[in-house]
């Protein structure tokens, strides 16, 4: 079993993993991150959405190994210095979650839109560039109420 | 009541959202035990058959393999069968045809996924490798998956059912609605099919049972909206072990919507399993192809109606017959959805005279189906509403004021299918409906939209449903195992902090920061120094957990039951520390005063008080301060409201976009209006993907599940839907003291109805058929593109 | 998921190496369609070559070409601006693959080796004539794509780069499956510099197809109204759940007029 370093959340790491394990599996099973999570197995749900070398990707149709050296953020890694990253804080301001288990993948993917799209959004932008993330509770209105005012706040 | 501050009615930001954004969730995938081990689950790949023999040895000597148990192991253990908990009787008087639902199969398979083994090995990877290893002989047998069909079918799924019906039940008064019919000016005629869901909450189930050999106990970690009933149905029915042996755990929960009430297989068996290899935890987190083949599904109507009216357009006879398919076998709660919680609510806003439904209930070789939010109260609002349109359109009066001159409007109001409306204003949601969607300029946006090529339709639902559910003395009667009362308990701590333990189980509904508002608001003590604790059978008392839209109405009358003790309680306290009569002590906004003095203590001193005990007769007053409270409701809650849905429609491919989309619903009181507007969005986007995304398919031929991934089952995405418009109107509800209906399961009830008397209004079509994909809608459109050649 | 050998060369060579060692390799770029494919159990390659370590990505506009590398990712595609001024038509259509977590790790080069049948670039690369550039040879997409899955290309042979031709002006337009939003009906229509009209239709047949009469009708007047009438037959499509062939072949109509409109 091949070890492999990144640095993940700022912080480098290293462990062992087989050809096949998947960044979700390394992130959940080796590092106990398990704010990352899996929603489904195609490659659909977005819920493993983390930061591969400051770009968003699904967790769970990424190989491990294939990140060695890289940098990885994930939901964890996003407050600084115990201060809320102001996507996080908008999701709860505009009440952009329910039941919470797409979010992590959700705040991910929306702070990797606004570095792409820029700070001043409108709805139907965020909500074409949300076509990776499925959420099953709050019929996505809050969460593009939050993604405007996060990107505002960025 | 004030949306600011943290009282009932204010919009408070929500307490747990912490861990959500940050990651630290826990949910029953997070947690890992020590010496853990992994399962696997062998499913059936046959629609239908018969086992012929199961070889499991080569599997048992795979590496890191720690156990192979097959439905032989359960029989011998005697585990008992998974239970369907609500029992129906047919018309002719006879009980329904249930038949086994053992832990894992035993002689045959009825449906693709079929639980058949289980494989336990030290890593996932290696169980699963082992699954594929367990070699199972079948011999097929002919299969039915469509409920239309099933009646006729070759090979029962149940030899207790030999046309595979479960029960022919029926409500109302035959004759009355017969005559109705006989003396009706018109009679409108519509058969429609309520699509069969898949609820895909976003967390797939997930289980770890473990067994401690040292205090004999067993201790299952489960994805549960009603731990305390996992706990009782696995101790009573499945004979695993008595009550206080079983703790039963639903920490974070990632969404429900009905489909993690049910008791089912793989968690029993992890649990049962458990003891068998020397009480190592064993952990199964089902693959999301696994949530699409067994999860329990919703809906699967077919259903006949017809509606008589008289000469002034006044509904006098409503006749529905449905089969509703339970697949192929009866899930938990499965045999009340089609009946007691669907034909009681055929009535709809109306006061309709005359009403008789017939029901049959019927297996299928497919996924059980059972409770999806709404639960029944979906496909009748659907019934209802769509027949009401369709009767509207064919005498041609304005479907508004259709609905309007056949409103229910005094109350309480008895309907002929057991339902007593106790309070609402229907026409105030329809006036505000009507007004916020612009209805009556809809003719010039319909005309803007035929320049650009679109066909543009609205369409109106104004539904009902009871929910709150349930009177227990009321559903016993009507063949319900358990009783749907709610408990809690409150304890304040001596330094005047608050814990609330509810039976009530939040899953995305809010309770950790609602229950607080209510306990903040009658207290005065900082919503910050309540919390709220649930989801654990050791540390909570017994209780019936969150379905329904019950846990506002019947889980926070509970803990508001339990705060009037402790209110009574502190009093005495302070009355004996301030030296006073407790009937002159008043308590508010968090300070016990003595009526005419200055003399007064804030909250957290009297719970000082009742804890150190100094100052009264323990004789009298028992210490401390801690309280309990069972909460029965006397009446089922009725939320109603008018849902409005505008859309257009690409006649050259057939999309359908919801271009505008308002809801007017009347929960009675708010406690949080943020929540609640939350809830009603995700409701309306599940009933949008009912109408025009989602659809469950079997393939007739093979059987096989052919939507079994987000590849082919079309969830709705953040640009499939717009921003709703919302509005409240407010009847208080009388049945409990906080005034609240219940909001959870609105959207989901009130939006396919609206959305498709939109679709039909568009096209000119009496029906098309849910969902209307694409597809579905262009070829709808074809015989109209003909004529009109 | 079987587990594998993982390969990472650092060059092409290395790579078709290592494909020629293996017992049952397989080529992986961005991963994104053969990664799902394993983990559905459809395929247990003995060995992943992963193909990000020759990190040979880029857009380069020429005078009358544009050349992609194999290994650019679509979000780089969708993304640069060359392009946009270049070939508008192909930066958008690489914009609407997927979802933005697959466009920031599928390439150019994995998607037309693999010739999924929903794929969108191989309607591009035969509506605009491109030359698939491999470890080997220059091949025309004519010549390039084969069939379902299937490709010219040879067991160790690996796509290096693909080089569109700039056309006058050209558009696509896609009927997205709803549920997966993989191409149900994709349609790549081209208006060359010699003024020569190719459509290329993907996701409703067994592979990227031209249509022969619409290529006629729009080299006479390239308009969308040239198309009213022309219907490919329904006989050789895909039928699914989603879709019947007589649908898909309604909508590739539609499509072709709408990337006629759209074309730039």
């Amino acid at each position: 079993m091949p070890a492999i370093t990144m640095k993940v959340n700022g912080q480098a790491v290293c462990g062992d993993v087989e050809g096949r394990t998947l960044l979700v599996e390394f992130l959940r099973d080796k590092l106990g991150l398990t704010g990352t999570h899996v929603g489904c197995d195609t490659s659909q749900c977005g819920a493993c959405v983390v930061h591969v070398d400051g770009k968003a990707v699904k967790s769970c149709t990424t190989l491990a190994i294939a990140c060695a050296d890289s940098e990885v953020t994930t939901i964890e890694g996003l407050a600084k210095n115990g201060k809320l990253h102001p996507m996080q804080e908008a999701f709860r301001e505009h009440h952009g979650l329910q039941c919470g288990f797409c979010t992590p993948g959700m705040i991910m993917s929306a702070v990797d839109l606004v570095k792409r799209n820029g700070k001043k959004l409108d709805d139907e932008t965020i909500r074409h560039e949300l076509e990776g993330n499925i959420c099953r509770c709050t019929g996505y209105q809050n969460i593009v109420a939050a993604v405007k005012a996060g990107a505002a706040n960025m | 009541m004030s949306e600011t501050g943290t009282g009932i009615g204010a919009r408070v930001k929500r307490k747990e959202d912490q861990r959500f954004i940050t990651g630290k969730g826990n949910y029953t995938d997070d947690i890992n035990l020590p010496k853990q081990t992994y399962a696997y689950f062998v499913r059936s790949p046959h629609a239908h058959a018969t086992i012929k023999s199961i070889n499991t040895a080569k599997a048992k000597k795979m590496p890191g393999v720690v156990g192979v148990f097959t439905g032989e192991d359960v029989a011998n253990d005697k585990l008992g069968g998974l239970i369907c908990g609500w029992m129906i009787h047919s018309k002719d008087g006879s009980p329904m045809k249930a038949g086994p639902h053992p832990v894992l199969a035993q002689g045959k398979v009825r449906y693709v996924g079929d639980h058949v083994a289980l494989v336990v090995a030290e890593t996932k990877e290696l169980a699963k490798a082992a699954a594929a290893a367990v070699s199972v002989t079948y011999a097929v047998l002919p299969h039915v998956v469509d409920v239309a069909d099933a009646m006729k079918a070759k090979a029962p799924v149940h030899d207790v059912a030999p046309d595979n019906r479960v029960f022919n039940w029926s409500i109302g008064d035959e004759a009355a609605t017969d005559a109705a019919f006989k003396n009706a000016a018109h009679v409108t005629k519509i058969d429609l099919v309520n699509n069969r869901l898949i609820p895909n909450a976003m967390e797939p189930r997930a289980a770890i049972g473990s067994y401690d050999t040292g205090t004999e106990s067993y201790t299952l970690y489960t994805t549960s909206q009603n731990p305390h009933v996992a706990r009782l149905v696995i101790s009573a029915f499945h004979g695993l072990a008595p009550e206080h042996k079983l703790r039963v755990i639903a920490p974070d929960v990632g969404g429900g919507f009905g489909s993690k009430i049910f008791i089912y297989a793989e968690e029993v068996a992890c649990v049962w399993a458990s003891k068998h290899i020397g009480g190592r935890p064993i952990k199964w987190t089902a693959e999301r192809s696994e949530s699409f083949l067994a999860d329990a599904h919703g809906r699967d109507h077919v259903t006949h109606a017809e509606l008589a009216t008289d000469a002034n357009g006044i509904i006098t006879g409503f006749k529905v017959h449905t089969k509703a398919a339970m697949g192929a076998y009866l899930s938990t709660f499965a045999s009340c959805v089609p009946t007691y919680l669907y034909a009681t609510l055929l009535s709809g806003q109306y006061a309709i005279p005359n009403i008789y439904a017939e029901v049959d209930a019927i297996y299928t070789n497919t996924a059980p189906v059972d409770a999806y939010r709404g639960a029944g109260r979906p496909e009748a609002t659907y019934v209802v509403e769509r027949i009401v349109e369709t009767a509207a359109r064919e005498l041609k009066i304005d479907p508004a004021e259709f609905r309007r001159k056949n409103f229910v409007t005094a109350f309480p109001h008895q309907t002929p299918v057991i339902m007593c409306y106790d309070a609402g204003d229907y026409a105030a949601a329809l006036d505000k409906a009507l007004e916020m969607s612009e209805y009556s300029s809809f003719g010039e946006r319909k005309s803007a939209a035929a320049k650009k090529g679109k066909l543009r339709g609205i369409g109106l639902s104004a539904y009902i449903e009871a929910c709150g559910i349930a009177p227990s003395a009321a559903i016993g009667s009507l063949g319900a195992g358990v009783g749907l009362w709610e408990s809690a308990e409150v304890r304040v701590n001596p330094v005047g902090t608050v814990e609330i333990l509810t039976g009530s189980h939040s899953h995305g509904q809010g309770h950790e920061t609602t229950f607080a508002q209510l306990v903040s608001d009658r207290l005065g003590v900082d919503i910050n120094n309540v919390s709220i604790v649930h989801g654990d059978t050791d540390k909570v008392q017994f209780g019936m957990g969150t379905y329904g839209s019950r846990s506002g109405a019947v889980g926070m009358t509970a803990i508001s039951k339990a705060l009037d003790k402790i209110e009574a309680k502190a009093k005495k306290v302070a009355a004996a520390v301030m030296e006073a009569s407790a009937d002159d002590v008043e308590f508010k906004n968090g300070t016990f005063t003595v009526k005419g003095t200055d003399k007064k203590m804030a909250f957290g001193e009297v719970a000082l008080s009742a804890y150190v005990a100094h100052k009264f007769n323990s004789a009298e007053i028992e210490p401390g301060l801690k309280e309990g409270a069972f909460h029965d409701p006397s009446n089922f809650v009725f939320p109603a409201g008018v849902h409005i849905c505008e859309v257009e429609i690409d006649a050259d491919t057939g999309v359908t976009e919801v271009v505008s989309y308002t809801a007017v619903d009347d929960f009675g009181n708010i406690i949080n209006p943020m929540i609640v507007e939350g809830q009603v969005h995700g409701g309306i986007v599940q009933g949008i993907g009912q109408a025009l995304a989602e659809g469950c398919v079997y393939d007739k031929d093979s059987g096989q599940l052919l939507t079994g991934s987000y590849m082919d089952y079309q969830m709705p995405r953040a640009a499939d839907v717009p921003n709703f418009k919302l509005a409240f109107t407010c009847t208080p509800c009388p049945s409990n003291p906080l005034g609240m209906k219940g909001c959870g399961e609105a959207g989901a009830i009130a939006s396919p109805a609206a959305v498709m008397n939109a679709v039909t209004d568009a096209l000119g079509l009496r029906d098309v058929a849910m969902p209307a994909t694409p597809q579905t809608v262009w070829k709808a459109m074809q015989p109209m593109k003909k004529a009109a050649e | 998921m079987e587990n594998f050998n993982y390969i990472r060369p650092a060059k092409v060579a290395d790579a078709a190496k290592a494909m020629k060692k293996a017992k049952d390799g397989k080529f992986m770029s961005g991963g994104m369609t053969l990664l799902p494919t394993m983990k559905q159990g459809l395929a247990s390659p003995s060995d992943i070559i992963d193909l990000s370590g020759l990190k040979n990505s880029g857009v380069k506009v020429g005078s009358k070409s544009v050349t992609i590398q194999a290994g650019t990712i679509h979000a780089d595609v969708a993304g640069s601006k060359d392009l946009k001024k270049a070939i508008p038509g192909l930066a958008k259509l690489a914009g609407g693959i997927g979802d933005p977590h697959v466009r920031h790790k599928g390439t150019i080069g994995g998607s037309v080796a693999n010739n999924d049948p929903a794929a969108d670039y191989p309607s591009a690369c035969l509506a605009l004539g491109a030359t698939i550039h491999t470890s080997d040879r220059k091949l025309a997409a004519d010549k390039f794509f084969t069939g379902m899955f299937s490709t010219a290309l040879k067991d160790t042979e690996i796509v290096t780069a693909v080089e569109f031709p700039i056309p006058k002006k050209c558009g696509y337009a896609k009927f997205p499956n709803p549920a997966s939003l993989y191409a149900m009906v994709g349609v790549f229509v081209a208006q060359l510099a010699d003024g020569s009209v190719r459509v290329a239709v993907t996701g409703a047949g067994a592979g990227v197809f031209r249509v022969p009469e619409m290529e006629a009708a729009l080299s006479k007047k390239f308009a969308a109204s040239s198309l009213d009438g022309i219907a490919v037959k329904s006989k050789n499509l895909n039928s699914d759940m989603h879709a019947s062939a007589e649908y898909r072949a309604h909508l590739i109509t539609v499509m072709a007029k709408r990337a006629v409109d759209a074309a730039k």
